[in-house]
This record gives structure tokens, C-alpha cells and sequence, in this order.
């Protein structure tokens, strides 16, 4: 008989390209936690306390594999001095960019942690999720990149033009960026984060050329994720990522999260004892799936991409929206851990 | 128009590797083979249509995409000014990003529009369906482009259609979540969808020869 692992068992069993007892799955829920405790998604938001409660029913729920310590997207904006926008039904979203003229950038500085209100809550949910997960269950917290969060900053029209002809401002918001982004990850790791996903969306080739992303991205992402104090997962937010395969393992990422565009097949057998594959069920699609197609899909990728280890399955855009039903991520549950077990054989 | 075609390999080479020299260049030369309206519709048509498909097999990145569009727009506008009489500018056009801030694809589809010889008004981000329904009834707008990076905002979309029920509106939709869920625009009742940019520019050039 096989023993039961804990999560983290699964989880660090996978990342060294074995197969643990059973497909590892990382519901990658984030305002669904304000359903589960009957708030507004702004109220949820407000509180590190209700985040983790949030979390921590959430994963009893749904059996997932980890906790989620990510509140939304534009909440570093929010340290920078940006502004927010709230939805009844759907993530908290960038208002228009704070940097409104390109020369300004000369004078942004990074911000500091404990100057905001909003990233001392994702620390305290963080804290609070330590207490409950213990060493079973990773947290796994979240950063943009450096090179990624001017597209919030400044929009990314702007982004695009210095990036391409005033490298003197792009290199000064890279390194405030890249001080920022250590600083925030390694304060997450610090309040009992497992690991950090280190959202780069723009260094994908769905965004940016090769060549680009050699001289860009690429070199960002060294610097950065040498100085973030513990494991990363690098995620292109449903980019495409085949194109630069070599180079994505040389950032010292362990993770690759995978878009529902590329084949499994080919991104399992290029990354083969690199890196863990975290994907791809189609996140935006999920919402009208039924509980039997759910199914399938779970099935079908964990055909495809399980055998030999290396793989957590999720969904291919880093948040499961809020349309998506209960009863979607039950069935969703349900087939990972009744056709996930290794070995597989689902001939 | 083969004289044209012939130009559109060297101009795709030129914008894809931002030489603005070499594509004026090479406007100039065309200039000699067809009339303005011509190079608009014909060659950068055809230069940016075959960029737009690159891009959506995985060939081009986003970013090459915006640069190319861009620089044909600028050059466009030196032969053919905002107000020129040659220009498609009937029906009229407009663009728009729905309720986010998401602005990049729009300017993509805009400027490959106007780059392509049409004129069309640029409603900017961050729209509600109240003020979209009055711009159209006031502008009698005919054809509404609309693109949302967020599912929450393309699935409001919805919301239009009840609202524009006494305009002959045609709305087309583009942006992430209709990419991902190929679905989501007849769910929410749009008239067509474009995947990309030359989509958009495909299903524009056929509405207005049906009109």
C-alpha cells in the first residue's frame, strides 16, 4: 500500500523529477475566499486575517496542494502610490498608470515595505498560514518582475518605447524594480512563504522577441531571482514559453508555469529534468465547463504530462476567476486525486 | 497591385527591424506604382496582415506586432492626413478599451486600421456601456471595435446589446478572453470576434463592403 504524502512531500517529490503518491495540484484560488466567507471581494482584500481564513477553507475544501498567498496584481502598484479599482467580479485591477510622464521615472524610487498598509496584510496572511500549514503545506507567495511591472507603471505603450529607444530610463526602473521585488519576495519568504511565483508575462514570446528577451528579461531575471532567498517559480500568466526554453532554466527558476497554447507534450519532454511544469487547464474557458469535462481535461493532461514527476497541475493563468464554479473545481479535485496516482495508467 | 506586392517582403523586413529610413524609403519607391489609398490598402494591408498572422502562430511577438503597426501609421499619415477624402471613413468607426486600462491591443487594431487607409475615433480606456451607448447614438457610430484584457470586463459586453437595441450598431470584439474562450463572443452577443489584428482588419474590410 502506498503511503499518503503530505502536500509539501508531494510537492518537493515532483520538483526532483520523481513521482510522489499522486499528481500534485495547485488550485490557484484567490477571490474565491471571499465567497467561502461571504464578503465583498474589496472587504476580503482589506484583511490579511480573512485572505488566510479564506486560504485555509479553500484548501480543505478542494484538497489543493498549497496555499495561495497572492491578493492581487496591482497591489505593489498600490506601494508605489497607484490606485486600484475594485470589481464586484473580478481581481482588483491597475486604475490608469502613475507615471504619466516617461521623464519622471528619474525620480521613482523604490517604496518601502512597512510604509504599506496593503503588503503588511499579504505578510500577516502569510504568517498566519505558516501557523496552520506547519512544514505539510507550502505557501506560495507571489512577486511581479521587475521587468513586468512597468506595464502597471507607466502602461505599456510607454514601457514598449523606452524599453526599445531610452534605455537610460528603462535601466533606472529596472533597478528600482529589482530592488523592490527582492526586497517584497524575500519578506514574503521570511513570513513563512515556501517559495515565490515571480510573475513575467512580458518576458514571454507571446510579448517580446527572443532577442529582446536576451538583452531584457533574461538578464533581469538572473539578477533577481539569484537574490530571492528561496525557491521561484516563473510564470508567463498564459504566455507562450517554448521559444526561449533554454534560457528560462538558466534563471535559476525550478518552475515553469505553462499556457494552454503550447503543447504539453513538447513543453514535458523540453524542460525534462529542468524544470516542473505548473499547468495548463484553460483557466478562461473553465467557466463554462461541466463537472464530466473537467474531467476529461484532467485526465487528458495528466496523461500527457504526468509520468516521471516534474509536473503540478493548475490551471495556465496564475488566478482561477471568479466565474468559475464550485462544483468545476470540485470535479476538477475529485479526477486529480482518483486518476493522479502514480504510476500512472490511464491507457 | 503586383508592382505593389512586390515591396511588401522589403517593408515587412524594414518595420520588423524598426529602419523608419528604410520603410520611407521604400514608400517612396512604391509611390512611383500605385496611389496613396493603394499602398494603404494594398501593401501595408497585406505587410500587416501577414505580421498579425505571425504573431498568432507564435512566429512574432506582441511587442513587433505594435512596432510595425505603429510605424505604418506615421508613414501612412504623411500620404493620406487625417482628413483626407480618400480615406474609409463611412460608415463610421470607433475603438475602444471596455471598462479596463488594458490599452496596448487596442492601439494595435487602431493603428493597423489607420495605417490601412481608414479613419476611425480613438474612445481611449476604461469605458462604461453608459458612456459607449451614448457615444454611438450620438456619433451614430456604425462599427464599434471593442477589446477587454479582463474576463469580468468582456464578459459586461454583455450589458451593450440590450442597450443599443434601437442602433444598427455592429460590435466587434478582441482581447485575451476571447482567445481563450472562442465561445465567449457569441456568449455575449458581439457580432463578430477578431483574434488579432489582421482579423480585425479582415472582418472590418468585409462589413463595410456588405454595408
Amino acid at each position: 500500500m502506498t503511503t499518503t504524502m503530505t502536500p509539501m512531500e508531494r510537492v518537493l517529490t515532483t520538483l526532483s523529477h520523481k513521482e510522489p503518491d499522486r499528481v500534485p495540484m495547485f488550485l490557484l484560488l484567490t477571490m474565491h475566499g471571499a465567497k467561502e466567507l461571504s464578503l465583498s471581494i474589496k472587504d476580503y482584500f482589506s484583511k490579511g486575517e480573512n485572505v488566510a481564513e479564506g486560504q485555509i477553507r479553500l484548501q480543505k475544501k478542494y484538497q489543493s496542494d498549497c496555499y495561495y498567498s497572492f491578493f492581487y496584481a496591482p497591489i505593489e502598484i498600490e506601494a508605489f502610490g497607484g490606485k486600484v479599482i475594485y470589481i464586484e467580479d473580478g481581481p482588483p485591477n491597475a486604475a490608469e498608470p502613475f507615471i504619466s510622464d516617461i521623464e519622471k521615472i528619474l525620480t521613482v524610487q523604490p517604496p518601502k515595505i512597512s510604509d504599506s498598509k496593503k503588503l503588511l496584510e499579504v505578510l500577516k496572511a502569510t504568517e498566519i498560514l505558516k501557523q496552520e500549514a506547519k512544514s505539510d503545506i507550502p505557501i506560495i507567495g507571489v512577486v511581479m518582475s521587475p521587468f513586468s511591472l512597468p506595464v502597471m507603471q507607466l502602461g505599456f505603450e510607454k514601457y514598449l518605447h523606452i524599453m526599445h529607444f531610452r534605455r537610460d530610463l528603462f535601466d533606472h526602473l529596472m533597478r528600482v524594480n529589482e530592488e523592490f521585488c527582492v526586497e517584497w519576495a524575500n519578506a514574503q519568504l521570511e513570513a513563512g512563504a515556501t517559495a515565490i511565483c515571480y510573475f513575467d508575462p512580458v518576458s514571454s514570446p507571446t510579448i517580446i522577441p527572443r532577442e529582446m528577451y536576451l538583452e531584457t528579461g533574461f538578464q533581469i531575471a538572473k539578477r533577481t531571482i539569484s537574490r530571492i532567498k528561496g525557491p521561484t517559480a516563473t510564470h508567463f500568466a498564459s504566455g507562450n514559453c517554448l521559444p526561449i526554453a533554454d534560457l528560462i532554466p538558466q534563471t535559476g527558476t525550478a518552475v515553469i508555469g505553462v499556457s494552454k497554447f503550447e503543447d504539453i507534450i513538447k513543453l514535458k519532454q523540453e524542460f525534462k529534468n529542468k524544470l516542473t511544469l505548473l499547468g495548463n487547464l484553460n483557466a478562461i474557458e473553465m467557466r463554462r465547463w461541466t463537472a464530466d469535462y473537467a474531467k476529461k481535461m484532467v485526465i487528458e493532461l495528466i496523461r500527457n504530462a504526468a509520468p516521471g514527476g516534474g509536473f503540478i497541475l493548475a490551471e495556465n493563468h496564475g488566478e482561477i476567476p471568479f466565474q468559475v464554479s464550485d462544483e468545476t473545481l470540485l470535479a476538477i479535485s475529485d479526477a486529480v486525486r482518483t486518476f493522479g496516482r502514480y504510476p500512472i495508467n490511464l491507457e | 497591385m503586383e508592382n505593389l506586392k512586390f515591396f511588401s517582403e522589403k517593408l515587412e523586413r524594414a518595420i520588423l527591424t524598426l529602419d523608419r529610413v528604410e520603410a520611407e524609403s521604400i514608400f517612396k519607391k512604391a509611390s512611383l506604382h500605385g496611389t496613396p489609398i493603394e499602398i494603404a490598402s494594398e501593401l501595408v494591408t497585406s505587410t500587416l496582415s501577414r505580421i498579425g498572422e505571425a504573431w498568432e502562430e507564435g512566429k512574432l511577438a506582441l511587442s513587433q506586432v505594435y512596432m510595425s503597426s505603429i510605424i505604418c501609421e506615421e508613414l501612412v499619415e504623411k500620404l493620406l492626413p487625417p482628413q483626407s477624402p480618400v480615406r474609409k471613413s463611412q460608415p463610421k468607426m470607433a475603438i475602444g478599451v471596455f471598462e479596463d486600462y488594458h490599452l496596448l491591443g487596442k492601439r494595435i487594431v487602431y493603428s493597423t486600421l489607420r495605417a490601412s487607409g481608414f479613419e476611425l475615433m480613438d474612445l481611449g480606456g476604461g469605458l462604461t456601456a453608459n458612456q459607449l451607448v451614448e457615444i454611438v447614438k450620438k456619433e451614430e457610430i456604425k462599427i464599434l471595435l471593442l477589446s477587454s484584457l479582463m474576463l469580468p470586463s468582456a464578459l459586461h459586453i454583455k450589458k451593450l446589446k440590450p442597450m443599443l437595441k434601437d442602433s444598427d450598431v455592429k460590435i466587434i470584439v478582441g482581447g485575451a478572453p476571447f482567445r481563450f474562450d472562442r465561445e465567449l463572443w457569441i456568449e455575449v452577443e458581439a457580432d463578430a470576434f477578431g483574434n488579432d489584428s489582421s482579423e480585425a482588419l479582415a472582418i472590418v474590410t468585409n462589413m463595410l463592403e456588405e454595408a
